[in-house]
This record gives C-alpha cells, sequence and structure tokens, in this order.
C-alpha cells in the first residue's frame, strides 16, 4: 500500500515537472549571487525570493570591518553569478579577496547613486585633531562628487573606510536606492524573472515606506532638546542625517581605534554640558567603555542598536526592517519626555 | 597652574582615577614578576603567555558571551595547563623551560585561532576580549586587585625558594621537594598576572607593565634584588601617572602612551649606564638571602 502512495507521488510529481516545465524553467538553477554582509544578504533575499541562491560572507553579530576573509568565500565567490558590494571602503579586504579569486563576473556596488556623507566628526573635541580633521573634510567632499557617479571607490582604501561614510543602509531613503541598484542587478542577469523581481521590490519599497511614516510618528515628534544620543562607534550620521538627530561617539568611526582620556574626558563634558540623557550599546562592540561613561555622567542606558549587522534570525533585528524598525523604537523609548 | 596639569584631571573625572587605580595594582602585582622573569632570562615568556591563553579565552567567551569571569576563568585554565605542562616537561626531560614553552604556545595559539576561526564569529575578538585602562568597571578592578593581593602573598611566601630558583634550580629541586613546584607557581603566578592584565587594561598593557619596569629596574638596582623590586613598582607606577596625563593632555590612546612612558625610562636608562659601566651579572644576591636570614 504504501509503496503505491509513493509511487502516485512519484507520477504526480512527474506531471507537475512536465506540465510547468517550460515556466519554472530557470528555476531548476537559480541565480547564485552573494553578499558581503548580513544586511545586504538580507535586502538580495527580500528581492530575490526563491529565485536566488543567496550566500552572505559575514554573517550576524559579526563585524565587517574587522572580518578575515577564508579560502571557502575565495571559493564562494568564484562561484557566484553577481557579488554585492556597500563600496566606500566598509569591505576593506574585498578587493584583495576579489583579486585573489579571480573573481570575473559581475560586482554590484549597492550605494550606487547614494548622496554619500563626508565623515563627520564635529564638536567632539576641540583642537587635538584639527588638522586632521579638515583633511578629511577636503578630501571627503572632492571624493563626493565622483563617488555620485561611479559609486565604485573603494579600490586603494586598503582596510581603512575611504573619505565617504559607508554606512548608508541607516536610512531608509538610502535604503530604497540599495533595492533598486539590486533589483536592477537581478532583472539584467535573470530577466525571466522580472515578475517575481518587481513585485518582491514592490513589496520592499511599501515596507520602507510603511516604516517612514512610523518616525514620522515618533522621532520626528521629539522635542528639540531631546534629540542628542551616545553611542560606541559613528555608524549612524545617516541615521542622524535623515531623522533630525545627534549622534554622539567616543571612538571615532572605526571600532579598531582606541579612545583617549581626553576624548573620553571631553564627551563627558558634553552629556554633562548638553544635559544628554541616552546612551546606547552596539550589538558588535565591547559594551564596557559606554558603561564607564554612563555611570559617570549619571545617563541611562538605552539598550542596544544594530548598526553594521544583524542579530541572529531570532533576535530582535533578524532582518533589515526589524532592525531599522527596532533602532527606531529604541531611540524614540529612550528619548521621548516622560 | 601645576594642579590643575598635574592632579585635576584625577580629581575631576572617576574615570580617570579608576585607571590610575588599575595601572597601579597592576604594576603592584605584576612588576615583581616581571623582575624575575628578567632575572630568569625569559623575558619573552610574557609575549609568549599572552598567546598561550587565547584558546581558554576563546572558549570562555564562545561559552559564557562577554562575561569577564568566563573569558578570565577559560584563559587562566589554559595558560595554567600551559605553564604546568612547560615544566613538567622541563623538568623530566632535559629540554630547556624556554624551548618547552615555545612549543607549548605555539600549540595552544594555533588551537585559539582554529577555535576562534571555526565559529564563524567574527566580532573582532581582540577588541571584545582585551579592555582597555579607561573603560575599567567595578568587575574588572576587583579582578586587578585580588589578582594583585594573590600575587603580593604568593610572592611573600616564595620569595626566598624563588631567588634559589633563579640562581641555581639543582640545587633549588634538591633541597626540597617543595623547592620542585616554584618554577610551576611561578609560571602560573605569571599567567594570574597576565590574564588580569588583559581583560582589565589591552594586552599592550599587560605585557609591558611586567616587563619594562624589571629591565629598567635592572639597570638601577645596584644588584641588590630588594632594591630591584621597588624600582620596578615604583618606574612602572610613575609611568602609569605620566601617561594617563599624556593621555588626557594630548589626546592619545591611553595603553600606549603609559608604555610609551616606561619605554622611555628604559631609553634613558640604557643611555646612562652606557655612558657609565656596564651592569654586572647579579653576583651579589646572594648576599641579599643571606642578609635577610639574619
Amino acid at each position: 500500500m504504501k509503496r503505491f502512495t509513493r509511487l502516485w507521488l512519484g507520477a504526480g510529481f512527474l506531471c507537475a515537472i512536465t506540465t510547468f516545465a517550460p515556466l519554472s524553467y530557470a528555476k531548476d538553477t537559480p541565480l547564485n549571487v552573494v553578499a558581503t554582509f548580513s544586511i545586504l544578504g538580507d535586502m538580495v533575499k527580500s528581492v530575490g525570493g526563491d529565485r536566488v541562491q543567496i550566500t552572505t560572507l559575514v554573517g550576524p553579530d559579526s563585524d565587517t570591518h574587522a572580518y578575515h576573509p577564508t579560502p571557502s568565500d575565495a571559493k564562494t565567490i568564484l562561484k557566484a553569478d553577481i557579488l554585492f558590494v556597500n563600496g566606500w571602503g566598509f569591505e576593506g579586504w574585498l578587493d584583495r579577496l576579489v583579486d585573489a579569486s579571480g573573481y570575473k563576473g559581475t560586482l554590484i556596488t549597492t550605494t550606487q547613486g547614494i548622496d554619500g556623507l563626508p565623515f563627520e566628526h564635529e564638536d567632539e573635541h576641540e583642537d587635538g585633531h584639527k588638522d586632521e580633521h579638515e583633511d578629511k573634510h577636503e578630501d571627503g567632499h572632492k571624493d563626493e562628487h565622483e563617488d555620485k557617479h561611479e559609486g565604485k571607490h573603494a579600490d586603494a582604501h586598503g582596510h581603512h573606510h575611504g573619505d565617504t561614510d559607508p554606512h548608508a543602509w541607516q536610512s531608509l531613503a538610502h535604503a530604497k536606492t540599495y533595492i533598486q541598484n539590486i533589483t536592477r542587478a537581478l532583472l539584467a542577469a535573470d530577466p525571466e524573472g522580472q515578475a517575481v523581481y518587481t513585485q518582491n521590490r514592490d513589496a520592499y519599497l511599501k515596507q520602507l515606506s510603511d516604516l517612514e511614516v512610523l518616525v514620522t510618528k515618533t522621532l520626528d515628534t521629539l522635542p528639540k532638546e531631546r534629540r542628542t544620543v551616545v553611542t560606541s562607534h559613528d555608524a549612524f550620521s545617516y541615521f542622524a542625517d535623515s531623522y533630525q538627530l545627534k549622534f554622539l561617539a567616543p571612538q571615532g568611526l572605526n571600532p579598531e581605534a582606541e579612545a583617549s582620556a581626553r576624548n573620553v574626558a571631553a564627551l563627558i563634558e558634553q552629556i554633562r554640558a548638553e544635559n544628554i540623557t541616552a546612551l546606547f550599546l552596539e550589538n558588535i562592540v565591547s559594551p564596557r567603555l559606554l558603561k564607564q561613561i554612563a555611570a559617570e555622567s549619571s545617563v541611562k542606558v538605552g539598550g542596544t542598536l544594530y548598526a553594521d549587522g544583524l542579530s541572529k534570525p531570532d533576535g530582535d533585528a533578524g532582518t533589515y526592517l526589524k532592525m531599522m524598525k527596532h533602532n527606531i523604537i529604541t531611540v524614540y523609548q529612550t528619548l521621548k519626555p516622560e | 597652574m601645576l594642579y590643575d596639569l598635574l592632579f585635576a584631571p584625577f580629581v575631576d573625572y572617576t574615570f580617570m582615577q579608576r585607571a590610575l587605580v588599575g595601572s597601579c595594582a597592576m604594576s603592584l602585582g605584576a612588576a615583581p614578576f616581571g623582575v624575575f622573569l628578567v632575572l630568569r632570562r625569559m623575558s619573552l615568556v610574557g609575549d609568549a603567555m599572552a598567546h598561550a591563553i587565547l584558546p581558554g579565552v576563546a572558549i570562555g567567551y564562545l561559552l559564557g558571551g562577554l562575561s569577564l569571569i568566563a573569558m578570565t576563568l577559560g584563559g587562566l585554565i589554559a595558560g595554567v595547563i600551559v605553564a604546568t605542562l612547560t615544566s613538567l616537561v622541563s623538568r623530566m626531560t632535559r629540554l630547556p623551560e624556554d624551548a618547552s614553552l615555545a612549543a607549548f604556545y605555539l600549540l595552544s595559539l594555533s588551537l585559539g585561532v582554529l577555535i576562534i576561526s571555526g565559529q564563524g564569529n567574527n566580532v573582532d575578538l581582540v577588541h571584545v576580549l582585551f579592555g582597555s585602562v579607561l573603560a575599567l568597571d567595578n568587575a574588572a578592578l576587583l579582578l586587578v586587585s585580588s589578582i594583585t593581593s594573590i600575587s603580593l602573598l604568593t610572592l611573600a611566601v616564595l620569595y626566598r625558594p624563588l631567588v634559589v630558583e633563579c640562581l641555581d634550580s639543582t640545587y633549588c629541586r634538591s633541597v626540597s621537594t617543595f623547592g620542585s613546584w616554584t618554577p610551576v607557581i611561578f609560571l602560573i603566578m605569571i599567567v594570574l598576572n597576565l590574564v588580569g592584565g588583559f581583560h582589565a587594561l589591552g594586552t599592550l598593557m599587560a605585557v609591558g607593565i611586567m616587563i619594562l619596569p624589571a629591565v629598567v629596574a635592572r639597570f638601577w638596582g645596584r644588584q641588590k634584588l630588594g632594591l630591584m623590586l621597588v624600582i620596578a613598582v615604583a618606574s612602572a607606577m610613575l609611568s602609569s601617572w605620566i601617561g594617563l596625563l599624556l593621555s588626557f593632555h594630548f589626546d592619545l590612546p591611553s595603553g600606549p602612551a603609559i608604555i610609551l612612558c616606561l619605554s622611555t625610562l628604559y631609553v634613558f636608562s640604557t643611555l646612562a649606564t652606557l655612558f657609565k659601566k656596564q651592569p654586572k651579572p647579579l653576583k651579589s644576591i646572594t648576599h641579599s638571602i643571606t642578609s635577610s636570614k639574619d
């Protein structure tokens, strides 16, 4: 009897295949794509759906800045049809990896078309770093325009960031550009999936717009004096820029740099002087220094924000949309007047 | 003016006080053991041990997450295993201690790297695992000060066997059974200080504050062990203070600033002795034993 059912199932399956064969022809070999880090991977998966086989190099809760590629990454890249990167020097190790693997496929810089922000370290401290900052600003402006057209400026920057702040996904508006870029690349590589891709894209863009509505309901209502927060590294300038907030960080943009006593003292002074009420931790940075600053300036610790990587799938920030929602609500809950 | 320059930062900010207390405690515990390391020609053991504890710290992190206790315990266990094996092997075979340590630390280091990469979790482990002087919370301060207390007590008990061991380890072993355990306990104390130092202050600080003051003391100690210990602790504390001030006034990262102060002391000492006479081999150390017996 059992055998019999199996046979029937098999027959049915065969029928299904033959009837739907012309439709799902391309589905036999899904598009093999690689994304460099968890947020990008989630976006690509959302647009590509079942038609793409996505591999993410840097997984959840991991630091892309500090990532060391492995030989299996080179193998993964080599097999890929499309490689999605953020660009602007975010994946400092990428150029070497691409060279070493001999990858010849398409490389898509998803920040293409985004008007990047130069690095900003305003009012963190007074004279100590001034010269350095001025240099950075100059370069930043120069490169900004080139980046607008090319977007692919990551080369030659080695392990360090370029002159443009790469964390553009922290703005929902920019996320739309990411999605458009991803859709365009998928369409070019797999025209037959047009229906699926455009449908997914439109659905995702709608969800992004919904989140923007959430922002106007929450963050936009905050009074002017309650719009400054402290985090552990400068990954939120796009978030701050889009939603008129101010983020201060004790360590500069790269978590690898060590803080100086003067820097920490200046931050504490500023927190006291400006009556800053909230301080946030991050999922991938050691919280010790921030907790120390919080204790010293009697600021409350407002929870964890996600900057460079998603959490595990069942966590607070398992997808990009969940992450942004979590960040927006966490910031709002902490900042809103009692 | 002078007050603003030298004391105000410590009065105004708690984090500066904590940094000073932490690094002074570290100086008190680690520098004396550094002196013995230098005397035993094992100055690089600190570095080797730093690598040897990596697998333990990594396992502690994977099991317990970002908890100071889990990582410290893990590092301690790994370090103690390496230290014990090193001593055992060098006692039972004719391999010198440094050679077997080199073998074991490489073994341990490669295990550590394997464990970390096998997890595929790419948080910058070094950054997460190792603290900064500026971020000493209560737990870290408590850890450092208890390690210092243990170190000083052990030093008091073990002082004479350690001195004898430095001079003639075969003799030390033949005198008592306890004597043969001296090098093991000694290495364990080194591990304890390093592990505590890593989590509280960072890699550079932990190794630097152990070895550099001892080297400086070797120049100025006039071949008297007691004086060398005092000079080592004093120079470590002085450098912590000046280093923190430099970090505060000139916007420098704190750990490197402190170590740079110690290095400056070292360079100064070298130059000073170059124009005087070379330090003699430590002959009169026996005097310090006989005199302390009286």
